[in-house]
């Protein structure tokens, strides 16, 4: 068994992992009349040691494998070429990934298959005996380090004056200080609150169709049907678009109004059972895009909170706690659905502030 | 390491240099008079590393990342981390002309329009897949066979550290293309931090440079991305690996093992083949799953846009356990009072999940402290004869896996067409009750498995063979193991429970009895391993 070059010199004791008469710490047993250790068993021989043919046959393998690794190399350059992107051919971007990723998986497949097979049927494997030590530093070692730490203080005076060391300590903690105040900088100079309580909905503003923007007819909405929708106007907006739709976007649904068990002060809220929530989860402000027409359920898709449209959108199953706020809505002259005023409360996930 | 002894090294290394000639010889020779490069050499040339395995596991995620690093360089020379709006005019039709972020529009370009882009893109993204899936498996090697113990426990941290690193690292990069998908994700993100008290609003306002989702966030995450969460990452792999070099690999019980060698291969030449040749191998692996399976195919979830969302949508695996979290809580957990909101519907799991990973990071620390044990761990412990070492373990895998499966109620209950109700209910006992249950199991199965150990050192293996004895009776022949596989059963340390003693001033501490306490739950229940009187007596029972 090969000894390695930095092994066995300096040979300190360190404890035994089984039992030995030196275990006195901590709560292990000792056993006196342990098993011993029975030493490293012969080494068993390979094939490739025993029988040179076999010795030859790998390393035949593995220059071939060597050899086919180039060959898969030069494949995905000439399928780089040979398998360009055609704009008018969607089926050309597959052809290209297959046959580039071909070539590049056996270049590297028969590459590593080889390194590992020459590894393994080659070299030697005779198992080789490294000495551990303690991590810890020597007695020797560790004094001189302590010994170096005194010196260092007594030549700069670090313990002695106590002045220039606290004053020290003070600057440093001072100095990353202004980073702090300079990360402010990572929001604009306006109040989050303010912006979370408003969206684009104000008094008329008429319920349109998203994506497209086309303004809803009540009549359009047949019973049972539901709109995604977005304030009119939302789409025109120079900036801030996906802001706004973060906050504005609505469902509109229509139910019997028979169905609808509506609170006397939101009686006028709805039209002729058609009613209009903010789409934007309570929970952690996913929309809750799927509607259950049967029984008038909303779902969220992200963390299966669930709103009852029938009782204003009050949640009865999952981790949303508030119900979607309430779009009041009413028509217009030419008989388009439009918001009666904002939300009356912050749509979206809750917030410290909100309440 | 034995790099002191690097002063007298490199006259020698000249002096043979010089004998020996050759171009080789004289570059070596030019290199090291100015590095003197041979200590490096002499020191670590011939180091060795055991062989096994699950050893490999960690290896796999070393090389992932060197995956990852190079097809990510690749990505950086297409991808525009902007989200100023675009309208896409690349080769994929049926987004032609929609707006867009041009960081979403550069990722569908790289996907269409640039050859091999969409390999490397989804190299890049398997391999992230696995480098996480790696770090996770080779911390549960690591724990179940309590290689955290004296003296890696700091090592443990590190490698802690880097595996939420690299959670972090792979968020990051999932939000990047700026997708539907991806979208969400931040969205619920921005939700998540909402719900923190008092300064949640704020952290996202200053974290979105504004109103979600805004137009800095793309931007903000590519930083982190591609410069500061690598930066550290490779920082610390260098720190683990420098410990590993330190410490010496651990090694399984094995005849001639002791706790003051280490038996395998040297890195020259054996493990340096082994380790490269396994690099291609994981590369290889990686570039095929790149070449045949698609992941992430942005092409079909289209721009983010806060208003659509599609059903069943998932996020990466890893992120699994957390929306998980999110999805079991009970109704209703939110407060107002105290001059806010209380959002415990949010802060729970976040709280709850920082504690579990709290406790995984500093489990070695608890360990050592109820066992008392101060004494360096080189032999790795077989799980079964740490039984409740082992149990913990399974416990803290159930509560992850049920939390992790939870992600994924709603595909759950599409697919086995039951109700989302009932999945949530049963996902949320199995959260609390299924910890439980694998612990008792767990611990059951180890003390079972260390009682056939014992059977098999003190009366042999069941060899199949079947002898009729001259009375009618037919007895299974067992046949003694030989020592070297015996030595496999018998070398594991054996602890019993600590006793309380009064300390100096005859007083008895809270602290101490709790320690007795959770030494006695630890101890209490354990199989001595085989010792030689034993052994004696039973082949005095044969003969």
């Amino acid at each position: 068994m090969a000894k390695d070059d930095n092994g066995g010199k300096e040979l300190a004791a360190a404890d035994s992992s089984h039992g030995g008469p030196d275990v006195p710490i901590g709560t292990a047993v000792v056993t006196r009349d342990a098993i011993a250790n029975p030493g490293f068993p012969p080494h068993d021989l390979r094939i490739t040691d025993v029988d040179p043919k076999a010795n030859r046959r790998a390393e035949r393998t593995v220059y071939t494998l060597f050899y086919v690794s180039i060959v898969g190399s030069v494949f995905a350059i000439a399928a780089y070429m040979a398998f360009p992107i055609n704009p008018e051919d969607p089926g050309s971007v597959r052809l290209n990934n297959l046959f580039i990723g071909l070539g590049l998986s056996l270049a590297l497949l028969a590459l590593g298959i080889g390194i590992v097979h020459w590894g393994k049927a080659l070299m030697s494997n005779h198992e080789v005996i490294d000495e551990r030590h303690p991590v810890r530093g020597s007695d020797e070692t560790r004094a001189r380090a302590v010994e170096i730490f005194e010196i260092a203080n007594e030549e700069s005076g670090f313990g002695r004056r106590t002045l220039i060391r606290n004053s020290l300590f003070g600057a440093l903690i001072a100095f990353p200080l202004p980073a702090v105040v300079l990360f402010r900088g990572l929001g604009p100079d306006t109040d989050p609150v303010e912006l979370l309580s408003h969206t684009l909905w104000k008094k008329g503003t008429r319920l349109a169709m998203d994506p497209s923007g086309t303004p809803i007819k009540a009549v359009d909405v047949t019973l049972g049907s539901a709109f995604h929708v977005i304030p009119e106007g939302l789409q025109d907006l120079e900036h801030g678009k996906l802001e706004e739709k973060a906050k504005a976007a609505v469902l509109l649904m229509r139910l019997k109004p028979e169905d609808l068990n509506e609170l006397p002060e939101r009686k006028d809220w709805s039209y002729d059972g058609i009613v209009a929530y903010s789409k934007i989860c309570t929970h952690v402000g996913c929309p809750v895009a799927l509607y259950e027409q049967q029984t008038h359920h909303l779902l969220c898709p992200c963390h299966q909170s669930q709103f009852d449209v029938a009782n204003h959108c009050e949640v009865i199953f999952g981790p949303a706690k508030r119900p979607l706020p309430q779009l009041p809505i009413a028509v217009d002259s030419e008989g388009y659905l439009i918001a009666q005023s904002d939300f009356t409360e912050p749509v979206g996930p809750s917030f410290w502030e909100r309440s | 390491m034995t790099t002191t002894e690097s002063s007298t090294a490199p006259s020698t290394a000249l002096a043979e240099t010089k004998k020996s000639g050759g171009l080789t010889a004289a570059a070596s020779n030019y290199i090291d008079e100015r590095t003197s490069i041979s200590a490096a050499v002499k020191g670590l040339g011939r180091k060795v590393f055991p062989d096994h395995w699950s050893f490999m596991l960690g290896e796999v995620a070393l090389y992932s990342f060197v995956v990852i690093l190079l097809s990510g360089s690749f990505l950086t020379f297409f991808f525009q981390a902007s989200m100023s709006e675009v309208h896409y005019d690349g080769s994929f039709v049926p987004l032609k002309g929609i707006e867009m972020s041009a960081a979403m529009a550069s990722t569908l370009d790289i996907s269409f329009d640039v050859r091999g882009g969409l390999l490397m893109r989804q190299v890049h993204h398997w391999a992230a897949l696995l480098f996480v899936a790696a770090i996770g498996l080779h911390m549960l090697r690591v724990y179940f066979t309590g290689a955290f113990r004296k003296p890696r426990e700091l090592n443990w941290v590190i490698g802690f550290i880097l595996f939420i690193l690299a959670m972090a690292e792979g968020f990051t990069g999932y939000s990047l293309p700026d997708d539907l998908l991806s979208g969400n994700g931040l969205r619920i993100i921005d939700g998540m931090v909402k719900g923190i008290p008092l300064v949640g609003t704020w952290i996202t306002f200053l974290l979105f440079g504004g109103e979600f989702p805004g137009t800095d966030i793309v931007g903000r995450l590519y930083s982190l991305h591609i410069l500061l969460l690598p930066a550290i990452i490779v920082a610390l792999i260098a720190l683990h690996l420098v410990f590993v070099v330190v410490h010496k690999h651990t090694q399984y019980p094995g005849a001639g093992r002791t706790n003051q060698n280490v038996a395998g291969a040297p890195i020259l030449p054996l493990f340096a083949a082994k380790g490269g040749g396994f690099f291609f191998l994981v590369f290889g692996v990686i570039m095929l799953m790149g070449t045949f399976f698609t992941i992430n195919p942005i092409w079909n979830y289209g721009p983010y846009d806060p208003s659509p969302v599609s059903a069943g949508t998932q996020p990466d695996w890893y992120i699994g356990f957390a929306d998980g979290a999110l999805r079991l809580i009970p109704p209703g957990l939110e407060f107002v009072g105290l001059g806010g909101t209380w959002s415990f519907n949010i802060l729970i799991p976040l709280v709850g999940l920082g504690l579990f990973i709290l406790l995984v990071m500093i489990y070695p620390f608890i360990e050592a402290w109820i066992t008392g044990d101060k004494r360096e761990h080189h032999v790795l412990d077989r799980p079964r004869n740490a039984p409740t070492r082992t149990a913990i373990g399974a416990a803290g895998v159930t509560f992850y896996a049920a939390l992790w499966a939870a992600a994924g109620s709603d595909i759950i209950a599409t697919h086995f067409h039951v109700t989302m109700e009932g999945v949530i209910h049963t996902m949320q006992a199995l959260t609390i009750l299924g910890p439980f249950a694998a612990y008792f199991i767990a611990k059951r199965v180890c003390l079972a498995l260390q009682k056939k150990d014992r059977e098999i050192v003190l009366h042999g293996y069941e060899s199949g063979r079947i002898v009729r004895l001259p009375g009618g009776e037919y007895i299974e022949v067992h046949q003694p193991v030989n020592e070297y596989e015996r030595w496999k059963l018998v070398d594991y340390s054996e602890y019993k429970p600590l006793m309380i003693r009064p300390d100096a001033r005859g007083r008895i501490t809270t602290g101490q009895r709790m320690r007795a306490g959770l030494s006695r739950w630890f101890f209490e229940d354990r199989i001595s391993p085989v010792s030689t009187t034993e052994i004696e007596q039973s082949h005095g029972d044969h003969h």
